[in-house]
């Protein structure tokens, strides 16, 4: 508890990563917590110990990541690996456990950079054992090389097809491929191209994965919708409408992915303000050019503030810790506008193709709000999307207020893999819109802490005073 | 304009709502004026503790008449309210509490009231077979137990709209006037008048009692929880224990809620109620040290809920001492929760028949007067 960083950074990801070095070379004191074993984030995950995947599966923009991770383990800055935050305060204390033991560090400036989280895909049967997020899937693939053969996968959005080419390059046999994408969704992007050829090879890679796919033999059915898995007591198959009518295949892994949006759990519980954003239909934390949120010293850097990949995330994370540079007193702003203004020029140009992108890969909104009743929408508490509309008919307008009437989202996981849905949820049955109806309040402790760990924490005097039970 | 009311009740937590639900019993026309919604507050995220135990000698007969309501609240209320008479421990570590705890029950039984019971370590483990070694015995209460908050305090809202009272949320009241034998509200709703005005908003009481011209020196203090992830039953009762600030209990899906009396960061004016790690930790070390069980737990959430508390910890409840008509119940100072059901009939008591026949002299505003 003695440790006072000038900066603390939650994530080794590729944000947390350039945030460390940029805010290192300046001279500052810099703690760096990701609970994973190692730097690299989503992305680059597992980048110093890849495991029997390696490069040639993984491609090029995985093996771009060991340079970061090599100026990030030669910046200076103090990095702690399996280290999992469970609460950041207003005050910046950051509340830390490391090797089952529980710390609160205090720091100047945070910058949280914990990253992104696949969309919820609540489809009839995604509850079912053999069903799971491709993201989960190549966690597996990139960490231990495990892969499950002849999976289904299901879906929209850029990262599904590079999951799927890289199971392919991995040996892996792919069933077959549905994509949700909805018609509608490319007249909407069509609008929003001009800006995107500007960056015609971020473009072009995303079709090479296409066909890629395709020369592998696998199917790839578009305009995909309806999906539901079905099976007894565990996925055996996969039912969706195509053309019309309905079709089904036989799949004992269903792969489900449409798209990725922030992980909003640590930024809403330190209380910073959040807005609905419309175009990828999630929440974001405000933030100004330089990732300081409402909330004075925190900061929010990469995909957990903004989905906008990798390598806005890594500029981002420069551009935080100049905020933070300057909010602890280590730079003036001169010098901080000064050094931002080339990185803010370049995450212009990184984020030419979002407008695109998203517009593209918006998933349909009958695969982000079930149509039908007895879809589970909250996993922990198994609370269905017809509950969630009768309680809505009872007159209950907020997540917080659901919570209360029938515990939707208050399982362990607070939330993250349902709050997008129960907001979307509500918005429709209330006729409001999602900025309206709000978001469940988050708790700390964001992630499970062991009971002796907190016992353990330093005693204060607070006073204990008369017990309510 | 609101017209048509004989009473307006400032508050929708539990006690608004039986304050509400008993007038309107009596035939009253009930408005409910509630500046965020019903159950918001600490009605909604309290513990859930029925509790005569430990007392304060004052509230003993409010707190008795109470427990008889809780078990048959659905005559009341429609709804069991999640309602479990598990019943209530006090744990004593040392001989020197269990010789305080054997002085308390002796007091409280010479005041007519037996339902404190001592017992010695060997009914203990009896009762509590995960207790710590060092536990020597403990004040237990039969019939006591815990309820759903949430549940409760809208299942009191429910039956009371059933009786015609009619509730504005998102309604804060900001002005109160008194003119020819009617009270004026100013709130979001426009001006609302009735003969009758209720004080039932919590750790906001104050700042109603102090527009009568009576002010209470009540802090807004935010009593912290937290709750674990679900584990297989090992407790009972709902578990305090005499020498420190602890609230322990299981629910029925495993998970454990912890509390105790450890404060977070209070801003009522905010609507804001923040936790304190510091008090977080000093309950999971009383939780540890009591149920040894407990140190594998993982806890998954805490909160924290606003409530009004006031110098001596025991509740306003009473009519105003400057004001005619006007009535309060507020300041629960962290134990309210039992009381609701049966303080709204004081309530309903005083504003119809001018009296109650339950001893609440010890509530009066004016003991803050000097
Ligand atoms: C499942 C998944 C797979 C993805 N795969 C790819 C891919 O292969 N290629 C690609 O281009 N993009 C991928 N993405 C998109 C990805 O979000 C970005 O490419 C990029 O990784 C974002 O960088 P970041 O630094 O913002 O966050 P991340 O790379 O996600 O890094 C965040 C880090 O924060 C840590 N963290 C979060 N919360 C806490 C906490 N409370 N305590 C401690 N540590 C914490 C995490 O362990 C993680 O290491 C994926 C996203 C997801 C959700
Ligand atoms: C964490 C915690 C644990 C507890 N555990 C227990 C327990 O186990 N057992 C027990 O007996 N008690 C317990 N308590 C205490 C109990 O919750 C309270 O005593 C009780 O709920 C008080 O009810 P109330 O109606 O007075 O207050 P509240 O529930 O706070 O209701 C007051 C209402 O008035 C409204 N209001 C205020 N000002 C205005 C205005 N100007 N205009 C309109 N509306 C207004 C507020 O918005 C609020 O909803 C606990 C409390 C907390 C916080």
């Amino acid at each position: 508890m003695t440790a006072r960083p000038d900066i603390a950074v939650v994530g080794a990801g590729p944000a947390g990563m350039a945030a460390a070095v940029a805010a290192a070379e300046a001279g500052a004191h810099v703690m760096v917590f990701d609970e994973q074993p190692g730097p690299g984030g989503q992305i680059y995950r597992a980048i110093e110990t890849p495991g029997p995947a390696g490069d040639a599966v993984l491609g090029a923009d995985y093996a771009a990541g060991r340079g970061l991770s090599r100026a990030f383990r030669d910046s200076g800055a103090e990095y702690l690996p399996g280290a999992t935050v469970w609460q950041v305060s207003p005050d910046r204390e950051v509340g830390v456990s490391v090797d089952g033991r529980a710390r609160i560090i205090k720091a100047g400036a945070v910058i949280v950079a914990g990253g992104a989280l696949e969309r919820p895909f609540p489809i009839p049967g995604w509850t079912l054992p053999g069903v799971m997020t491709a993201g989960a899937a190549q966690i597996a693939l990139k960490a231990s090389g495990l892969a499950a053969a002849d999976a289904v996968f299901a879906g929209t959005g850029p990262l599904l097809y590079l999951i799927v080419d890289q199971y392919l390059k991995a040996g892996v046999p792919v069933r077959a491929v549905l994509e949700t994408t909805p018609w509608s969704a490319y007249l909407g992007a069509l609008p929003r191209l001009p800006g995107a050829l500007l960056r015609a090879g971020k473009l072009r890679q995303g079709l090479g994965y296409i066909r890629a796919i395709r020369d592998a033999g696998v199917p790839v059915i578009r305009g995909v919708s309806g999906l539901a898995v079905a099976g007894d007591g565990r996925a055996e198959r996969v039912a969706y409408t195509h053309g019309g009518h309905r079709h089904e295949i036989a799949a004992e892994h269903v792969f489900v992915h449409q798209g990725v949006v922030p992980n909003v759990n640590l930024t809403r519980s330190i209380g910073c303000r959040h807005d609905w954003d419309p175009a990828q239909a999630c929440w974001r934390v405000a933030t100004d050019a330089w990732g300081a949120t409402d909330v004075a010293g925190i900061f929010a850097a990469g995909d957990g503030a903004h989905v906008g990949g990798a390598e806005a995330a890594r500029l981002g994370g420069q551009l935080a810790a100049l905020g933070a540079l300057c909010t602890i007193g280590r730079i003036d702003a001169a010098v901080r506008n000064n050094r931002g203004a080339p990185i803010q020029h370049a995450l212009a140009w990184e984020l030419r193709p979002r407008p695109f992108l998203d517009a593209l890969y918006r998933p349909a909104a009958a695969d982000r709000v079930p149509a039908g009743d007895d879809v589970v929408v909250c996993r922990c508490e198994e609370v269905t999307a017809g509950e969630v509309r009768a309680t809505a008919a009872l007159g209950c307008l907020g997540p917080n207020q659901l919570k209360s009437f029938c515990r939707a989202g208050m399982g362990p996981c607070q939330g993250r893999l349902c709050a997008l849905t129960v907001t979307e949820l509500l918005a429709e049955a209330t006729g409001r819109p999602p900025d309206a109806v709000g978001d469940f309040r988050r708790r700390p402790p964001v992630k499970p802490l062991r009971l002796a760990e907190l016992a353990a924490l330093e005693p204060d005097d607070t006073d204990g005073g008369d017990a309510g039970p | 304009m609101t017209a048509g009311a004989d009473a307006i009740v400032v508050g929708g937590g539990l006690h608004g709502c039986s304050a509400a639900l008993h007038l309107a019993m009596r035939g009253a026309r009930v408005l409910v004026l509630e500046k965020d919604t019903v159950a918001r507050h600490a009605s909604g995220v309290n513990a859930g503790g029925v509790r005569r135990l430990g007392r304060d000698l004052a509230e003993i007969p409010l707190a008795d008449a109470a427990a008889r309501v809780w078990h048959a609240i659905g005559d009341l209320v429609d709804d069991d309210c999640g309602f479990q008479p598990s019943g209530q421990v006090k744990i004593g570590e040392t001989e020197a509490e269990m010789a305080e705890m054997a002085a308390r029950v002796e007091r409280i039984r010479a005041l007519g009231f037996a339902h404190e019971v001592l017992i010695g370590a060997d009914e203990l483990r009896e009762r509590l077979p995960a207790v710590a070694g060092h536990c020597r015995g403990a004040i237990v209460v039969d019939g006591d137990g815990h309820a759903n908050p949430f549940r409760t305090t809208q299942a009191f809202h429910r039956k009371a709209r059933a009786l015609g009272v009619r509730f504005l949320e998102g309604t804060a009241v900001r002005d109160l006037a008194r003119a020819g034998g009617a009270w004026t509200v100013d709130s979001a709703a426009g001006h609302s008048q009735a003969p009758v005005l209720v004080n039932c908003a919590g750790a906001w009481g104050a700042a109603m009692a102090a527009k009568l011209g009576e002010p209470v020196p009540l802090s807004a203090e935010a009593f912290m929880l937290m709750v674990t992830q679900p584990m297989a039953p090992f407790v009972g009762p709902v578990v305090g224990a005499w020498g420190r600030a602890l609230s322990f209990k299981q629910l029925g899906n495993g998970a454990v809620l912890i509390g105790g009396g450890h404060r977070g960061l209070a801003d009522p004016d905010a609507n804001r109620a923040g936790v304190d790690v510091a008090g977080l930790a000093a309950s999971a070390r009383t939780a540890a040290a009591i149920f040894p069980v407990m140190r594998h737990a993982a806890v998954v959430r805490a909160w924290a809920g606003i409530e009004g508390e006031t110098p001596d910890k025991i509740p306003v409840i009473g009519e105003s001492a400057t004001a005619e008509g006007a009535f309060h119940a507020f300041g629960f100072s962290g134990h309210g929760f039992q009381l609701g059901p049966i303080v709204g009939r004081v309530v309903a008591d005083l504003v119809t028949d001018g009296a109650t026949d339950l001893p609440i002299e010890a509530f009066r505003i004016d003991r803050f007067a000097n």
